[in-house]
This record gives C-alpha cells, structure tokens and sequence, in this order.
C-alpha cells in the first residue's frame, strides 16, 4: 500500500474540514471492509492520500427509533448492531436480511450500510434493502446538509452524488406503517461469504387485499443497484396474488441490464431476477400479511 | 517519510505501545512490529479469517483494520486465550477431536469458535457453521472442527 | 438402519495393535492452539529484508527489456534481482519430488528470462526494508514486452496455427522425438489386448467427451521463504515447503552451488496438498539475499498465491467403454489432454495409471496428451491427475450400468481388480481393497437408506497408487526410558505422531514418550517430499526399522548386564526379559537408566527405500438437492469410505478423507481459474475462487476399511490422496440421477447445472 494519512474526525465539522482542504483526496472510513482491501490493490477509482475515521462522530453511530421519524441509522453503524437491535428486530425485520448477510461475522463486526452504500458497488447486498425500504441519506458538506433518496445516490460503479467533501451521516427509513413488508435476498453459489449473482430487494404495503404501494429493486444487473418502476405498476392497486407478483418478477427481468462474468452469463442473471424477484415478494407479502 | 504514530492500546490484557505507519494493517502491527505471530495472514483480504482477533468484544479480521485504529481498543488475540498453563476448554477440544491438521488457520477458528460460545453456550450446528463461515479450512472439511466447538461447549457448561 | 444407528465414522479393522489405531493427542498440538507454532512468514532474523515479486500483466509476450534503476533508487530499497542474476547453467533433467523436469524450464519459471508464458510469471524481484517499500519499487520497474497471442486450454492449444510456447519443443510421440515443433510435448500409451476386437465383442458402447477446469489446491498459508546466503559462502533457507531436501537440491541446482553449501530449515507448513513441493521464492530470496549480504524474506500475495504457484490442470478427456449385456467390460480407451501450463510437465502420466486402475479390463488403449497452455505451470494436487481421469471414467460406468439397467455399485464390483489383475498400464496388482470398498459402500446405511424425494444420489469410486521413495529417521534414548526421533518428513496434518507411533509400538512404549522432531537438511538423511501419500508410509517405516534397532541393542545391553545371551532374551510391551529364566526381566525405563554405564546413549537409525507400496481405493456416496430454478446444488449428506491398509491415528486418517472430500466437492461445484479474455485469471481471491466454507457442507460420515498392504510392517498403504479421486464424478452422477442430464463439465456451477436440460 502506498503511504496515507490517518485523521480521526470527532465531529461532523472536522470531518468535513479535512475532506475539504484534501483536494479531493480524501475518503471517510468507518468499517474500512472494503476501503482498505481497494488501497491495497490501488483500485484506481479509490485514489486517497488521507484517510478520515468517522467512527468516533456521535451522528454517525446513531441507531434510533421514533414512530415520527422512523429509523435513524449512523453511517457508521456496524452490520451486528443493526441485527441486535430491538427496534430493527420489531419494526425493521426485513433490514436484517441485509446486514446479517455482508461478508461474514468477521466482517459485520466492523462494516456499516453506510459504508456498503457509498462504496457504490454494483452488488451492495444492502442498497436494494434501503430502497425497498424508501431510504433517505443524510449528507454532511461545507454548505451544510442536504437529503438524498437512497435510490438515487449510486451514480455508477463506486460513483456516486456525494461530495468528495462531503460524508455520508445518516440513513433514514420512515415508519413503514401498517401492512408493510420487505424482504431482501440474493443468489450466490456458495451459502455465505460471496459476491451477489443477483439481490433482489423489495417491499410491499398490503390494504383491504390490494398493493397499495411496492419497491423492486435490483443488485449486480447494471452498474448501479437499480429500481424496476415497471414492476412497481404491475402491483400497485391490484389485489394481493401470484398473477401480479409474477408480473412485476417479468418486469424484473425485463429491466435488467447485466453483464456476462465469472459469477454468471448475462441470460442467466435475467433469469435469475425473474426468480429472485418473485420469491423475495412472496416472503414479503407473507411478512406484510403477520408473517415471520 | 512522514512520521510513524504512536499507538497505545491493551493486547491480551497488557497495555502495549508501539509505532506503525498508517497504512499498516493490525494484523502487520501484531505480527511484524508487536511480535505476536499466532494470528495468521492468509489473503489480507478479510475472506479466509486466519486474523481473526477480539477487538472490543467482537471478532474482526486483523487485515481489515488499521494498527492506528488499535488506539484505546482492547484486543484479545490466539497468545491470549489460555489461561497461563492451562488450555482453554476450545483448545482442549480441538486437540482432542483432530480439529487441525496443518494449523494454520486453527488460531483464527479458535477466536471465531470463542466468540460464538460466549454469546450462544449452547449453538446448533447450524448456527456453528454460520458464524463460522468467514473461516476458511481446507484440510479438515470442517467436520471435526464443528465437532470440537460443539465439544467445547459441553465442556464450558459442565464446567 | 437410520442414520442415527450406525457410528458415523466407522473402523472395518481386522488387526488390533497396542499404540496403533489409538488416537493419542499430536505432539505438535499445544503449539498450534496456542499460536506459538512458527511457520514460514512467522520466521524472523536480524536485519530481516523484504521481498516482493514483479509479475506479468501479459498471458504470452516476450520480454524485450527490463529497467530497474528506478526501482533501486528508491528509498529503502536493497536490491533488485531478474534473470540475469540466475547462473545459466546447461539444460539438465532434474528430480522435482514428484516429477522431473529441464533446469532451464524450472529457472524460467522462477524467473523469466526471454518470455513470460502466463499473466503471474515472475519478473523481477525487490528486496527493501519494509513489504510497501518494496511493493513499491515493482512499480517502478520498467519492462517493455512484445504481446503474443495466447492459449488457454488443450483444445485451442493442440489446434492447427496455435500459437506457439516454446520454439524449440517439439512432441515426444509414443517415446521417440518427433521432431515436430508443436504445444503437445508428449504423446503417450498404454495398450493390453485387443481394443478393436473387444469394442466389436461389446453389447453395449458408451462414449462421451468432459471437460475440467484448471483449479487450485487452496492451501490458507501462501508460499514463503527466507534466505540468509552468509559470507562463507553458506545458504541457509527457512520455509513451508512439503519437501526440505527438493528444496535443497533444486536450489542448488538453480544456483550452481552444492548441496553442502545448502541448509535447508522446514518451518511449519500451512496446508500443500502437492502445491508446496516445487520451489518459487525461495531462489529469489537466495539471490536478493547474496546482492545484500542479509536475510530476506518472501511472502507471496494471495494473488500471487494464484497466478503464480502451481495449480492442477484443466483436461480434455474422452472415454468410450464396451460391455456385455451381463455387465463385463470387454474394452476401454481413455483419450485425455491435460493442460501443463506453461512449461511441460502436467500429471496425465498418473492420471493414465489411474484411469482404469479400479477395474479389470481386458482390452484397453490409454492415450495421453501433455500439452503446454498459457496457464501457471501445474503442479502436484492430491492425487494429481486422477480426478480428472475419474470425472470421465466413473461418468461413464454409470451411464453404462443405466444402459444395462443394472446397480452402479453391481456393475463396478463384476469388473473390479483384485490381487493379480494386471492394469492397463502395466503394473499386475498385489492385494487391493477395491472390492472391500466397493462391499462397503453397497452394505453401508447410507447406499441402504431411500433417497429422500427430489434428491439425487451418485457414487464413484477412485484410485491412487502412493509412492515409498527415501525417508530417514534417527532415535536417541534419554534415561528416563522416552526418546527423541528425529525425522525429514515435514508435517502437515500430524504426521509426526503417526510416525512417532510406529516406534512407540515396536518399543512397547506411550506414544507421549516419544518427541518426534522434523529437522532440518544437515540434521538428517535425504528424506522425499511429503506426498504421494507416503509420509507415514515411508517414514514410518522408517521410524519402524529405527525402533527396531534400539530395540536389538537394548536387547544386548541387557544381556551385557545379566552376562547372558541375547539370543535369550526377548522385548515386548516394553519389557525385556528372558525366554528361559523368568527372573530375569527388566523394562526399556529401567535399562535406559542404566545406559550410561553399559556403553553410553543408546541410538536407533534407519534409512529406507521401501518398494513395497499398496495403492488405496477410496469411494464416495452422495446425496444431493438441486433448487430447480436456479441450478444451485446443495450436498446432503456425503459419505467416504477408503481402504487405508492400516489406520495408524484414526482420527487423522478420517480428517484425510474428509478433508480430501471437500476439495473434491469444491472441485465438482465451483471451484475454477476463471480467465478472461486477456488470459487473466479474473478470480484470484479467496473471495473468487469460491473453496467451501463450514456453512456449504454437511458432516462427511467415514468409513475405513483395513485390507492390509502385505508391503508394510504395519499394512500400511497411505491414505491421502485417493480420497479426492471419487468427489467429481459421485457429485455429477448424483445431479444427472436428479435432473436426468449428464455433467460433462466441472465445475457444475449453478448455471451450468440448470443449462443442462438445454
């Protein structure tokens, strides 16, 4: 590796601070899984002299609960925190399904969604989840904060609209309310430790046995996670059953762009998004309907 | 060169001191400057676990951390795990069930295995192959490894 | 019977020994929980040096020239070393542990000289006083190439136009010099019978072609070494290797220096399964380490680890067998090309002594291919070549025994060898526990057991042939009656303690009353590599002819002390005493007490060649489900069974078939070097080349069979290797008997297995 710099930032301001007077070349670190792996092999899309700790910044381990405000999540909380969390566990099952599956113990000892989701990769087992469940990141800059829906942060591969002086805060998830339910699944060839194939993220607002709102979002089929609008108008006002669910797990596939790579072909990724797709909203209209 | 830092944290219990470059990981910090060479480099990509080590109560790869993070952390690490001269019940337990067979990434499996029993006493083996499975082996087929950690755990609660 | 009936790790032993088959705690062991244990990139010295290696970014290209000014004017950095700095010495045949192979082919791969032949191949390499220094100054060594076009698997390489690896090789074609310049370096075959006649003879044919990927052995601990050239002229070398003496030797040969001049320290080993048996850093360190006049040490990268060790190859094998319709093979021809890698050498020469070793067939014609790609040069892994050749041949009985509606494990056991049965390559069998194993399997509860619904289940069988080779071993009574062994053979998974078990038996001692110690090359006499699956084999026998000599002394020092003669007195159970007089009788404590007054330490040696080496037949029974819409296969429940000869530690001999198992099944499912289109390798991590972890598999149930090898003191035949034989083709038979279509390609990932039916 070659030489860097350590600053532990205490507050958002420092943290901005040093950010700003880098010219560019700094990067806010708080699990460091896979900011330290990309110095290492100088990812060349990851060039920093300085690397800023944010873990010791109080917003930035925030994990709080309010029926108002929804889910507050630190940008650098921990994956085990997420799913040893009460409110997560009771409000948020579906969240779970993300952060429990990111690399190993090992690993959700240190890595936060907010890392996953700034490292912008195109297989971020958590970005689909967030989306599914409408997520709103919180940035930081020398101009103050600004809000951005989760689905709109990724702008390509490790790109995405954040600032290089600027940090991610905080995630947001509202109160999802009443008859909602999520879930996010992905395939890989081995049980744990792998790259997405394809992730499926998704949810769904279940009323008097109509959708009354959903998500479809994709991982590892284009170079940004991205969201199925047209899956989302096949269940939106139809009552609750196979013939919609299929339709949106179609549109799934139809929406997606992937590549053809050592984790699969290109066709068989579509199909696998099809299956994906369909499955994940089975397990979420079970969970909307008082399942587990 | 820029200077080194000086980091002040607690490994096994006793405070250590000691300089490292940023860019060096925790796990080059134990090995090359600290001189505790149990903990294993196996990828220096957090995919095998032969680093693994406690730090503030949760199991990390050491490869994945910066030695400057050690700043005021506590770490436990395979050096740490007996008590004096006496082998802990996992280390009994994998001795006594052939867990091991070229040892290499034993130190990591040690830590991971500790870990889990000391918050689940009692885990399935379902649940022993999930925590587990950041910790490559590839001369066992974890089949007396799964074993020994379920050994142990019946030595822990009878104990 | 269920499940939970039957012991899951099952003995079938019909001798019974008093240490042997006990599974006393290894000697090692405290070491190794502890973390105390030094392995390779453990080891330290004053003044330490590290090592980095520049590797091709190129599949195939020539080296037109290399700049490392640069990189010596950095900061930090000590020395640079290239091929230039190896002697270039004439173009020998030499021992390679397992193979042989030309010097200037072994000195290339360590460093290329005039070109690289795939993306990994050393460079350069950087001494300096920290590893990022040292990466660093690989940055900035400018080498200019001139890019060729590559091969990357035996077809594109054997065809017509191929791009050319080597101008100078030209096919040995059935044992002569062709004079052809080609990509194949041999041609090879064995021949029994008739094959025309016994085709024409068959009720039923069968023929297939089946594909393998080149995969890696996986070992957690990555190559490493450390060289201290002193002065006076004197290398020592410290590192993980499976064979301190190949060390030695390639290293003087690669140096032109003498063997004397070399000592070579085995540090512990982190896992090899044949991959640690040729030599990569350990030149260059030796190198660095002369231009420094200080100890340097080399740790490769995983990614090193990959690209630039030695892999096992990818294969291109076509089988065709004939039967009667009562099941009786009546001919055989196997046809397999195997990828060498970049420099000849790949293990189709025992993948042709395996790949019908299991049967007896009358007519058979075996050709193999050893064919040069831009890929690593291969290297040994676990019975190397043999689970390619099983992939095909054990696909193919069982599409056989479909065709002939007759029980796989029916069909095997009416064609099965046996003592006497002469192989198709030459060699006539003495006693042989494949049927035992095959016994094993039809009676065992798993093959008993009905499938559970959707579930698939295959078996296979595989064969490997071990090796003897030299081992030496030394033994030192201490006065308290325990001894000190000293032995060559590095241990990678408690070897020690079966070795140190051989002697504890002929004394009649504990097995803690022995320390077995692996020492370095000055310390003992010439010992062979740990593989072949010899180690407690040969070694063993060798502790077992040590043993037995400090048993005849202390037979004599005792009948010093009672002035009679020793042809009276008898040693068992670690007593000595007399045939005839029944008060006279003393234990091994009690003479070693008195050593120092009867002639001093009493101490054993032995070196041994021994010839009388016994193959091993492992088998597999597998159930597997398939989620049907996305092709994955999930293992179920998986079972091994492997005629040992002797198991001398149980518990270790399981964790051998066991551990072979699971590199067969992450063979069969995912395992592969995945290039691109550069000929990269695209996944060189362990994120990427995706080994099994604990949550992909089930418990692997074992059973050990004893046939006794009538070619060791013990019935010892050796039990690491053939285990990984079976894995492949019991895995594909076991997803064609779920979804109806034959496997012809490994690894069966998901996509491939739901292609299938396509």
């Amino acid at each position: 590796m070659k030489w860097i710099d350590y600053e532990n930032a205490k507050t958002v301001d420092e943290a901005v601070k040093i950010l700003s007077q880098s010219g560019g070349k700094a990067r806010p670190m708080a699990g460091g899984t896979d900011l330290i792996v990309q110095l290492r092999v100088k990812d060349p899309r990851v060039d920093a002299d300085v690397v800023v700790n944010v873990k010791d910044i109080p917003e930035l381990n925030e994990l709080s609960y309010s029926t108002t405000k929804g889910l507050t999540i630190g940008a650098a909380v921990p994956c085990h925190k997420i799913y040893n969390d009460s409110n997560v566990i009771t409000h948020y099952p579906a969240l779970i399904d993300s952060a429990s599956l990111i690399g190993g113990t090992q690993i959700q000892g240190r890595a936060s969604l907010g890392g996953n989701l700034c490292n912008a990769a195109p297989s971020g087992d958590s970005i689909p989840n967030l989306v599914a469940h409408n997520g709103v990141a919180t940035l930081a800059g020398p101009n103050g904060t600004r809000e951005v829906a989760v689905e709109d942060v990724c702008t390509g591969p490790r790109q995405t609209c954040i600032g290089k002086d600027e940090i991610l805060v905080s995630i947001n998830l509202p109160n999802p309310g009443e008859g909602f339910g999520a879930n996010y699944i992905r395939f890989i060839p081995r049980n744990e430790m792998d790259i997405a194939v394809v992730g499926a993220g998704v949810s769904v607002n279940i009323s008097g046995g109509k959708f009354t709102a959903a998500k479809v979002s994709l991982a590892s089929v284009a170079p940004t996670p991205i969201s199925v609008p047209n899956a989302i108008s096949a269940l939106v006002g139809e009552s609750v059953g196979d013939g919609p669910i299929q339709n949106a797990a179609n549109a799934a596939k139809e929406a997606a762009k992937p590549i053809s790579d050592m984790r699969g072909t290109a066709e068989y990724r579509k199909h696998l998004c099809e299956v994906l797709t369909r499955r994940a909203l089975n397990t979420a209209v079970e969970r909307a309907q008082g399942g587990k | 060169m820029p200077a080194k830092t000086h980091v002040t944290t607690t490994i096994n219990g006793e405070q250590v001191d000691f300089l490292c470059e940023p860019r060096q990981s925790l796990l080059e910090c134990l090995r090359d400057v600290i001189g505790l060479t149990g903990t294993k480099e196996g990828c220096n990509d957090g995919n095998c676990g032969a680093c693994t080590v406690n730090m503030d109560g949760r199991i990390v790869t050491s490869c994945l951390v910066l030695g400057v993070e050690a700043e005021g952390a506590n770490i436990e690490t395979i050096e740490g795990v007996a008590d004096g001269s006496n082998l802990h019940p996992l280390q009994l337990a994998f001795l006594e069930n052939a867990a091991l067979q070229c040892g290499i990434c034993t130190p990591g499996f040690i830590l991971s295995s500790k870990a889990l029993l000391e918050q689940n006493p009692n885990p399935t083996e379902h649940e022993i192959r999930f925590w587990l499975a950041n910790n490559l082996c590839r001369c066992t087929g974890y089949d007396k490894i799964v074993r020994a950690v379920q050994d142990a755990a019946k030595r822990m609660q009878e104990a | 019977m269920t499940t939970a009936d039957y012991e899951r790790n099952m003995v079938l032993s019909s001798v019974d020994y008093k240490v042997l088959g006990t599974r006393p705690v290894r000697h090692d062991g405290a070491d190794k929980v502890t973390g105390r244990a030094i392995y390779g990139a453990d080891f330290d010295a004053s003044g330490l040096l590290h090592g980095k290696i520049l590797r091709s970014p190129h599949a195939h290209a020539k080296i037109l020239s290399i700049d490392t000014s640069k990189a010596e004017a950095l900061d930090g950095v000590k020395a640079v070393a290239t091929a230039k700095d190896f002697p270039q010495t004439g173009d020998k045949s030499i021992e390679m542990g397992e193979d042989t192979t030309k010097l200037k082919w072994l000195r290339d791969n360590i460093m290329a000289s005039d070109k690289v032949l795939y993306a990994g191949h050393a460079i350069a390499g950087v001494a300096a006083t920290n590893p990022h220094i040292a990466e660093e100054a690989l940055a900035l060594i400018e080498v200019k190439y001139e890019v060729l076009d590559s091969v990357m698997t035996t077809q594109q390489s054997m065809a017509e136009g191929a791009p050319l690896l080597h101008e100078s090789l030209t096919t040995q074609e059935l044992g002569e010099d062709s004079g052809i310049v080609s990509n194949i370096a041999d041609h090879f075959q064995h021949s029994k019978g008739d094959v025309k006649k016994g085709f024409e003879e068959a009720d039923v044919i069968v023929e297939r072609e089946y594909n393998t990927a080149m995969v890696h052995q996986g070992y957690i601990e990555p190559h490493n070494g450390t060289a201290l050239w002193s002065p006076d002229g004197r290398l020592h070398v410290w590192c993980s290797t499976q064979g301190s003496f190949v060390v030695r030797d390639s290293l003087a040969d690669l140096l032109d220096i003498p063997v004397s001049n070399i000592r070579v320290t085995p540090t512990e080993i982190g896992g090899g399964f044949g991959g640690k048996i040729p030599i990569y850093v350990e030149p260059v360190a030796a190198i660095l380490s002369k231009k420094t006049g200080t100890p340097v040490k080399i740790v490769m990268s995983r990614k090193d680890t990959f690209e630039g060790s030695g892999p096992t190859p990818g294969s291109n094998i076509k089988i065709k067998l004939g039967a009667k319709s009562d099941g009786t093979i009546t001919a055989a021809h196997a046809w397999m090309a195997m990828e060498a890698g970049g420099y000849p050498g790949s293990p189709v020469g025992a993948a042709a002594q395996c790949v019908f070793a299991a049967y007896d067939i009358e007519n058979g014609l075996i050709d193999g291919y050893d064919v040069v790609v831009n890929k690593p040069k291969t290297a040994p892994y676990r019975a190397p070549g043999a689970p390619n050749a099983a992939f095909g041949m054990e696909q193919a009985l069982n599409e056989l025994a479909d065709k002939l509606g007759m029980d796989p494990i029916e069909l095997r056991l009416k064609n099965v060898a046996e003592e006497g049965t002469r192989r198709v390559d030459g060699p006539t069998f003495r006693r042989i526990g494949a049927r035992e194993v095959l016994e094993a399997m039809r009676d065992h509860p798993h093959y008993q057991a009905a499938k559970k619904s959707g579930h698939g289940r295959g078996i296979s069988i595989g064969f490997w042939f071990n090796i003897g080779f030299d081992s030496a071993c030394n033994i030192a009574v201490n006065k308290d009656g325990s001894i000190n062994l000293t032995e060559g053979s590095t241990d990678i998974g408690g070897s020690r303690t079966s070795i140190a078990m051989h002697a504890a038996e002929v004394l009649g001692i504990a097995v803690e009353d022995v320390r077995p110690s692996v020492v370095d090359t000055d310390t003992i006499g010439f010992t062979a590599v740990t593989g072949g699956s010899r180690t407690t084999f040969a070694t063993g026998w060798a502790a077992y002819e040590a043993a037995q000599d400090v048993k005849r002394q202390s037979i004599e020092r005792a009948a010093d002390i009672w002035d009679v003669d020793a042809d009276s007195l008898d040693m068992e159970d670690g007593i000595i005493s007399s045939k005839t007089d029944s008060e006279l009788k003393m234990t091994f404590k009690e003479l070693a007490s008195q050593m120092s007054d009867t002639g001093g330490t009493i101490t054993g040696r032995a070196a041994v060649n021994p010839k009388g080496v016994g193959g091993s037949f492992a088998g597999n029974i597998v159930d597997v489900s398939i989620d049907d819409e996305t092709g994955k296969v999930s293992i179920e429940r998986f079972t091994c069974v492997q005629d040992v000869g002797k198991a001398i530690h149980p518990s270790y001999v399981e964790g051998q078939m066991q551990g072979g198992s699971v590199q067969g099944i992450g063979w069969a499912l995912n395992e592969e070097y995945f290039m691109n289109d550069q000929g990269n390798m695209a996944n060189s991590s362990l994120l990427d080349y995706r080994m099994p972890t604990s949550l992909d598999l089930p418990m692997i149930d074992t059973v050990i069979v004893e046939v006794a090898n009538p070619g060791h003191p013990f019935g010892v035949r050796g039990v690491g290797e053939a285990n990984i034989v079976p894995p492949t083709p019991a895995i594909a038979n076991a997803v064609s008997d779920a979804t109806g279509n034959i496997m012809t390609q490994l690894p069966l990932t998901p996509g491939a297995v739901l292609d299938s039916g396509k």
